[in-house]
């Protein structure tokens, strides 16, 4: 019990049931329609609506363009059914700094695009597959994520 | 896309968007909570979906010949090299400093968090950059 409440002083049972709902999300998608469902190319394939770009034009960002939206709409509705049904529907906000927010999507963004795969391409979807690559990108992010995170809470405090 | 294909889409996205939100991955503090060692939750999220994805991938290509509504079973294509590293190590930068990753960046919205905007928006132009400076 002492372990538990200091590995997880907020309880563990809503990060297991959580973890594995996402799992179920990412197996419906691949069962019914074989498809690969990381989060990240989303923000490539979108920009290929409106810049003309030959990288951006690629098959693989053109073709899968309408699906990933899709998807991602999916993310909002399923964040919304939680909101309205499980947490009383109390905004959510973060105390974090916008530039920190901005800043730090903007690494986030060009960090997973140039790696090919984020949390969860990489993290779910890779290691799921038992890619290799994957689990030294994944041991790769968290060592300089637990990196900034302690340096920026000691000196951004 | 076919009426059902989309639909299957959305579905999945729902379950993927709920258990962000469910888990509370949604929540930027959270997230650094266990990039600062005060929490390991993320570990029984990521470990959960981890399992489950692992079961499904290895065990639906071996029971069906093809997707239910589809007509195959893609891979997920992932190489080491300097860009994976590099990308990687950047990537980390960039969420240990703001704590949000592509995924909740988007299903945050759904429960009401526009600051997490700020951070979708630095990420879409952080993609851009990428594919202008790619090649």
């Amino acid at each position: 019990m002492n372990l538990s409440l200091s590995l997880f002083p907020l309880g563990w049972q809503h990060y297991l049931l959580g973890g594995l709902i996402i799992g179920l999300g990412t197996s419906l998608l691949f069962v019914l329609t074989g498809r690969i469902g990381g989060m990240s190319t989303v923000f490539s394939s979108t920009w290929s609506f409106v810049v003309r770009r030959p990288f951006f034009q690629q098959a693989r960002f053109v073709e899968s363009r309408g699906w990933r939206l899709v998807y991602a709409a999916g993310l909002i509705l399923g964040a919304l059914v939680w909101w309205l049904g499980f947490a009383g529907g109390k905004p959510e906000a973060t105390a974090v700094p916008v530039w920190q927010l901005l800043v730090g999507g903007f690494f986030v963004g060009y960090g997973a695009r140039l790696g090919n795969g984020c949390t969860s391409g990489h993290g779910i979807c890779g290691l799921g597959s038992l890619q290799l690559p994957s689990l030294m990108a994944v041991l790769t992010f968290m060592a300089t994520a637990f990196l900034t995170a302690n340096l920026a809470a000691r000196w951004l405090a | 896309m076919s009426a059902a294909r989309g639909l299957a889409t959305l579905a999945a996205g729902v379950l993927f968007g709920f258990g962000l939100s469910y888990s509370t991955m949604i929540r930027p503090e959270v997230v650094l909570s266990f990039l600062r060692f005060e929490d390991f939750g993320l570990m029984l999220v990521m470990g959960g979906a981890v399992v489950v994805v692992a079961l499904v991938y290895k065990l639906a290509p071996r029971l069906l010949a093809r997707p239910l509504l589809g007509d195959h079973f893609h891979a997920h294509p992932s190489a080491w090299n300097r860009d994976t590293a590099v990308g990687a190590a950047l990537f980390g930068v960039g969420w240990g400093l703001c704590g949000v990753c592509p995924g909740p960046a988007i299903a945050g919205l759904g429960a009401g968090n526009w600051d997490l905007l700020w951070a979708l928006a630095g990420i879409a132009l952080g993609a851009l950059v990428q594919g202008l400076r790619a090649k």
